[in-house]
This record gives C-alpha cells, structure tokens and sequence, in this order.
C-alpha cells in the first residue's frame, strides 16, 4: 500500500474512534474497548478492500460482511454512516427508546447483512454465503469478525470444521486476539492460545499479525485473497481500546462508559494522534 | 394408502430441484433418514452435508439463504428444533432468512430410542419464536400441496414430519387445500376433533366409529399450527357442542393451548386435550405409544364420549 493511501486509513480509524467514543459517552451504553479493538480490521475492510457501497446494496457480486462479534456495532454504525449507508446524524438515536439503532448488527440497518449478537453465530452463516457464491459462479467474497473470547463457543468450531472441509477460499475470518473478554484475560477463562495451531488443525490458512496494523491487515487480506484451496484466517493480534491509553488493555473497559472528563481525555489523544499522521 | 412423508418431500424436491436451481438441501448426516439419498446423487451441486452438526445446518442455510438460495434444511426434529434452536432464531428468524426446516422422524416415531430422539416439545419451540410459521402436515397428499407453497414463499417455517409410512387422510387430488387455513377432513354438528400431523388419521377413523353411535363428529386437520387457523377454531367453538383437539405433543404450548387460547379469547367453549405425557414416553412403537396415551383412534373415540 502506498505511503499516502496508508495515512489516509489511519485517519479515518481516528476519525472512527472518535465516532465510537462520542457514540458510547453520549448513549451511556456500548462495548467501548472490542470497539476501538477491532476499528482497523473494519477500515481495511471498508476502504480499502471490500467491494460494497451504500449504491450497490442489491448487487449480487457485492462482498458480503458479518460482524460475528455483534457488540462492536458502534464500530460498525460509525463506519456505515461515514460510507454514507445511512445519515449520520441517525446515530444520535443509538440505543435510545424506539430507535432502529440497538446495541447489536440488524439487517434492518442498511449495509447490515445478517443479525448477530449472539456469539459463535457468524462464522456458520458465513460459510453459508461463501457456499452460495460457488453455487453461483460468483466472485465475491466473504468476511467474518469474530472476537477471541467467541472461539470458546463450539459452533465457531462446527463453522470452521466446514469451511477447511469445504475449501471456501473465498471466506476470510478474522479473530479480534485482544486477549480480553469481559471476565478477565481469555487465557483465565478459558484458553485460546494457540489460535493458530487450532485454525490450522481444521484446514485454514493462518495469518498472525499486529492486529491494529493497517499496513499488516491490508497485506493479510490481500493474501487471504491470493490464497487458493483453503479458507483464510486472520488472527489480529490487537490491543482492547486501542486508542484511547486509559482504555486500553483494561478488562473494565469491556463496555464501560466514559465519564464528561474521560471523553475529553479520549477526544484528546485522539487529535494528537491525527495531527501525528 | 399409506407412505412415509419423508418421501414425498424427497421426491418433490428432487423434481423442484430439476427446475429451480436455487434449491438446495442441507443434511446433518441424515440423508438416510430423511430419504435424500438419491436427491443427494441426482443433486450433488444442489446438495449440502454438514455433518452431525445442527447449529452449523441452520447457521449455514441461513447464509445460503441470506444470498438467494432456497435452503431445506433437513434433520432430526429432535435435533432441529432444541440443539439449534438459537440459530433458528437468531439466523434464521430474526434475520429474516428464507430457510425451510424440516424436521424429520418427529414426535415419537423414533419408538424405542426414547426420549434424546423424541421431538415433543416442538409446536412450542419453534411457533414461540416471532416470524416463524410451523406445520405438521397429515399424510402424503397434503404434504405435497404443502411443499407446493413453501418451495415457492419466501418466509422461513419448520416442518414437522413422522418416520414412518402414515394412512392417507385424503384422496388423490381432493384435499381441498389452501395455504394456512384447516381442512374440513369430516363435517359434523354435535363436537369437533382438531387435531395435526399424524394424529389427524386417528382422529378421523374416531369420528367415523362416533358416527355409526349416531353422533355427528366434525375433524379439522390443524396442519398450520402458526399462523393457527382462528376462524376455523371460532366456527368450531360456535357450530359445534365442544372441542377435542388431538397432538403427538406435550400439552405445553401444544395444539390444544394454542386452539384453548383462541376460544377463551374470541368464543368461550369446553376443550379437552389428549397429549402426550410431561415425562419421558412409555417404550414402543408409534402405534403402541398413541394407544398408551389414548391417542389412537380407541383413545379419542373415548375420550370423544366423555365429552359429549
Ligand atoms: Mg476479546
């Protein structure tokens, strides 16, 4: 990727957090740390390498998306409003009484694909969808964004059982590896680690890289793309509230709100950050 | 007559298949039991084996759907409705996807093996979860004409079906058939028998032995259990002295809550409900088990005359 088109992504994951955080501190509600954990995993996506756009919603060749890790929809609302799927003011309605906006993906919500939230779900529909598109003869593809403490859900394993059994090379995941969920680090909960031996135990290509990486994301999907005969998964090492330092690596801040003067703290790292690029 | 449901869908699908290349079937490992498996050679491009993996069968026919393809995801009803009862309602329901479940070798059919492979629970399961439509058709002719509509709608259902070979309920071509309304399997005056899937058998040779007692029995085949037909339950409740509905189903939000809910609402009347227990079935066959429970044609005549 060139110099330039990788500031510009940079950006616009400061833009997005930004976005998240004003979400999250003007609602009272949301899952702020998976939030900023998986921001640059759905710019790479969403700028730079999905082919979608609010104008070919319908279009049948248009790649699909699913955010298995449902409570980072503020990441995701904040992403399809700057890509124009919705006006942006529609998400000062978020997570407030009668609005379409909740606090998980609803294909009510334009640009939204399939409903999630209950983990360990996407994954499957995935494989469905990239299924269909082989059926068809289609060139699209397929994205999955799990987070690391879903992979404890068994059904995650079925879906990816079927994906290596299949050879779905035009399905990518992503597992958030922020090595956070809400109870603690996922290695007290209950193990993860190795990711990758277990991915690849079940016929995947792993790619393990800097998961708030830009550079390395955009690399992973393109390999992910190159890569012929098997599903690819991206294992994105990430930071929880990658960000926003008072934030991140914090088990609290799995969704705790900013207070008036955290926000501000928050919106001020968040300019240094931008005026560093 | 008689023939196994199972194969009347199998063979609809394999001919709906030919022309609509969208269809797909979903297997659990289950071609077997579910009578696929020449669907599954004649189709392989339209066919899908998933394994033993229900949550993954739904998960999967929801994507398949999500992208244009008419999924039939077909597995045990035991399996179908409990194990991935989450993805049905996330994935399927919720979502709005176009997925057909069909549950095969439902209720007691599968006899001896008791209660892990008995689906009796299922009105229950799958009508409570919004935007879902579930049918338990009665025999071979209207299932067809059932498989007619869902093959070409774009709502998602579960469908229950039994194992084994059940006697026709109708005749070739005379089911007199429309989409979500009962069928007047037998008119009558003095009490009205509903009951749904195999059961609408029984209950049809019970009015039939009522009738040569000089009692005037009306049968309504419930097939759609959701969207449940009122106006059919209110006539019933107004033209009729009582109501005895007739399920291969706990009484737990079974037919018989979903017809008793109606009346108390919309036309007040006596309902009686023969069921199957709150407990693990008594071992046996099919036939053996509805004559334990008195769900047989024996059973509802019985119970039929207790209410007149
Ligand atoms: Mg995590």
């Amino acid at each position: 990727m060139e110099q330039q088109e990788l500031r510009s992504l940079q950006k616009k994951a400061v833009a997005i957090r930004r976005e998240i955080v004003t979400m999250i501190h003007q609602a009272g509600t949301g899952h702020i740390g998976g939030d900023l954990s998986v921001t640059d995993i759905l710019v790479d996506l969403y700028y730079k390498q999905m082919n979608v756009s609010p104008e070919q919603q319908k279009n049948p060749e248009r790649d699909r998306f699913i955010l298995s890790k449902g409570h980072s929809v503020e990441a995701l609302y904040a992403v399809l409003a700057d890509k124009g799927y919705f006006p942006k003011e529609e998400l000062e309605t978020y997570a407030q009484y009668g609005s379409k906006f909740i606090g998980h993906p609803n294909n009510k919500i334009p640009g939204i694909e399939v409903n999630s939230g209950s983990l360990g779900h996407g994954l499957s529909v995935g494989v469905g969808m990239a299924l269909a598109a082989r059926m068809d003869g289609r060139g699209y593809r397929t994205y999955v964004v799990m987070g690391d403490g879903e992979c404890a859900e068994g059904s995650v394993w079925e879906a990816a059982m079927a994906g290596g059994h299949y050879k779905l090379d035009n399905l990518t995941a992503f597992v958030d590896r922020n090595r956070l969920q809400i109870s603690g680090t996922t290695e007290e909960v209950m193990t993860q680690d190795s990711a990758e031996e277990r991915w690849a135990a079940f016929g995947w290509n792993v790619l393990s890289i800097p998961g708030n990486d830009l550079a390395a994301i955009d690399d992973a999907v393109d390999l992910a793309k190159r890569t012929k005969g098997k599903p690819t998964v991206i294992i994105a090492n990430t930071t929880k509230g990658c960000g926003v330092s008072f934030i991140e690596n914090q088990v609290a801040w799995h969704h705790k709100v900013p207070t008036d003067e955290q926000y501000q703290k928050a919106l001020e790292e968040l300019a240094a950050k931008e005026a560093s690029l | 007559m008689s023939k196994a449901i199972k194969k009347v869908i199998a063979e609809f699908l394999q001919e709906e298949a030919d022309v609509n290349k969208d269809i797909v079937v979903l297997c659990s490992d289950s071609r077997g039991s579910g009578g696929l498996g020449p669907y599954a050679e004649a189709h392989k491009e339209q066919f899908v084996e998933v394994g033993i993996a229900e949550q993954n069968l739904v998960g999967i026919s929801a994507g398949l759907a999500a992208c244009g393809k008419r999924p039939f995801a077909v597995s045990p009803a035991s399996f179908l409705s409990t194990r991935s009862m989450e993805q049905v309602k996330v994935d399927v329901a919720y979502s709005h996807t176009n997925v057909k479940l069909i549950g095969i070798s439902g209720g007691v059919s599968y006899g001896a093996l008791g209660m892990t492979h008995h689906s009796a629970t299922d009105i229950a399961d799958m009508a409570s979860i919004p935007g879902l439509r579930v049918y338990f058709p009665s025999d071979q002719y209207l299932a067809k004409e059932l498989m007619k509509v869902l093959a070409r709608d774009e709502e998602p259902a579960y469908i229950r079906i039994g194992r084994n070979a059940v006697a026709d309920v109708y005749e070739d071509g005379k089911v007199g058939f429309t989409m979500d309304k009962a069928v007047t399997v037998k008119e009558g005056t003095d009490l009205t028998i509903i009951a749904c899937g195999e059961v609408v058998y029984e209950a049809k040779k019970a009015a039939e032995a009522l009738e040569k007692e000089g009692r005037s029995v009306r049968v309504l085949d419930m097939y759609c259990l959701k969207p449940l037909d009122e106006e059919a339950v209110c006539r019933a409740a107004r033209e009729t002295k009582a109501i005895l509905t007739v399920e291969e189903h706990t009484k737990y939000g079974g037919l018989g809550s979903l017809v008793a809910q109606v009346t108390a609402a919309q036309a007040p009347t006596k309902v009686r409900s023969l069921t199957l227990p709150d407990a693990p079935v008594v071992t046996g066959k099919t036939a053996e088990i509805f004559h334990h429970y008195g769900l047989d044609a024996e059973g509802i005549a019985k119970a039929a005359r207790e209410l007149l």
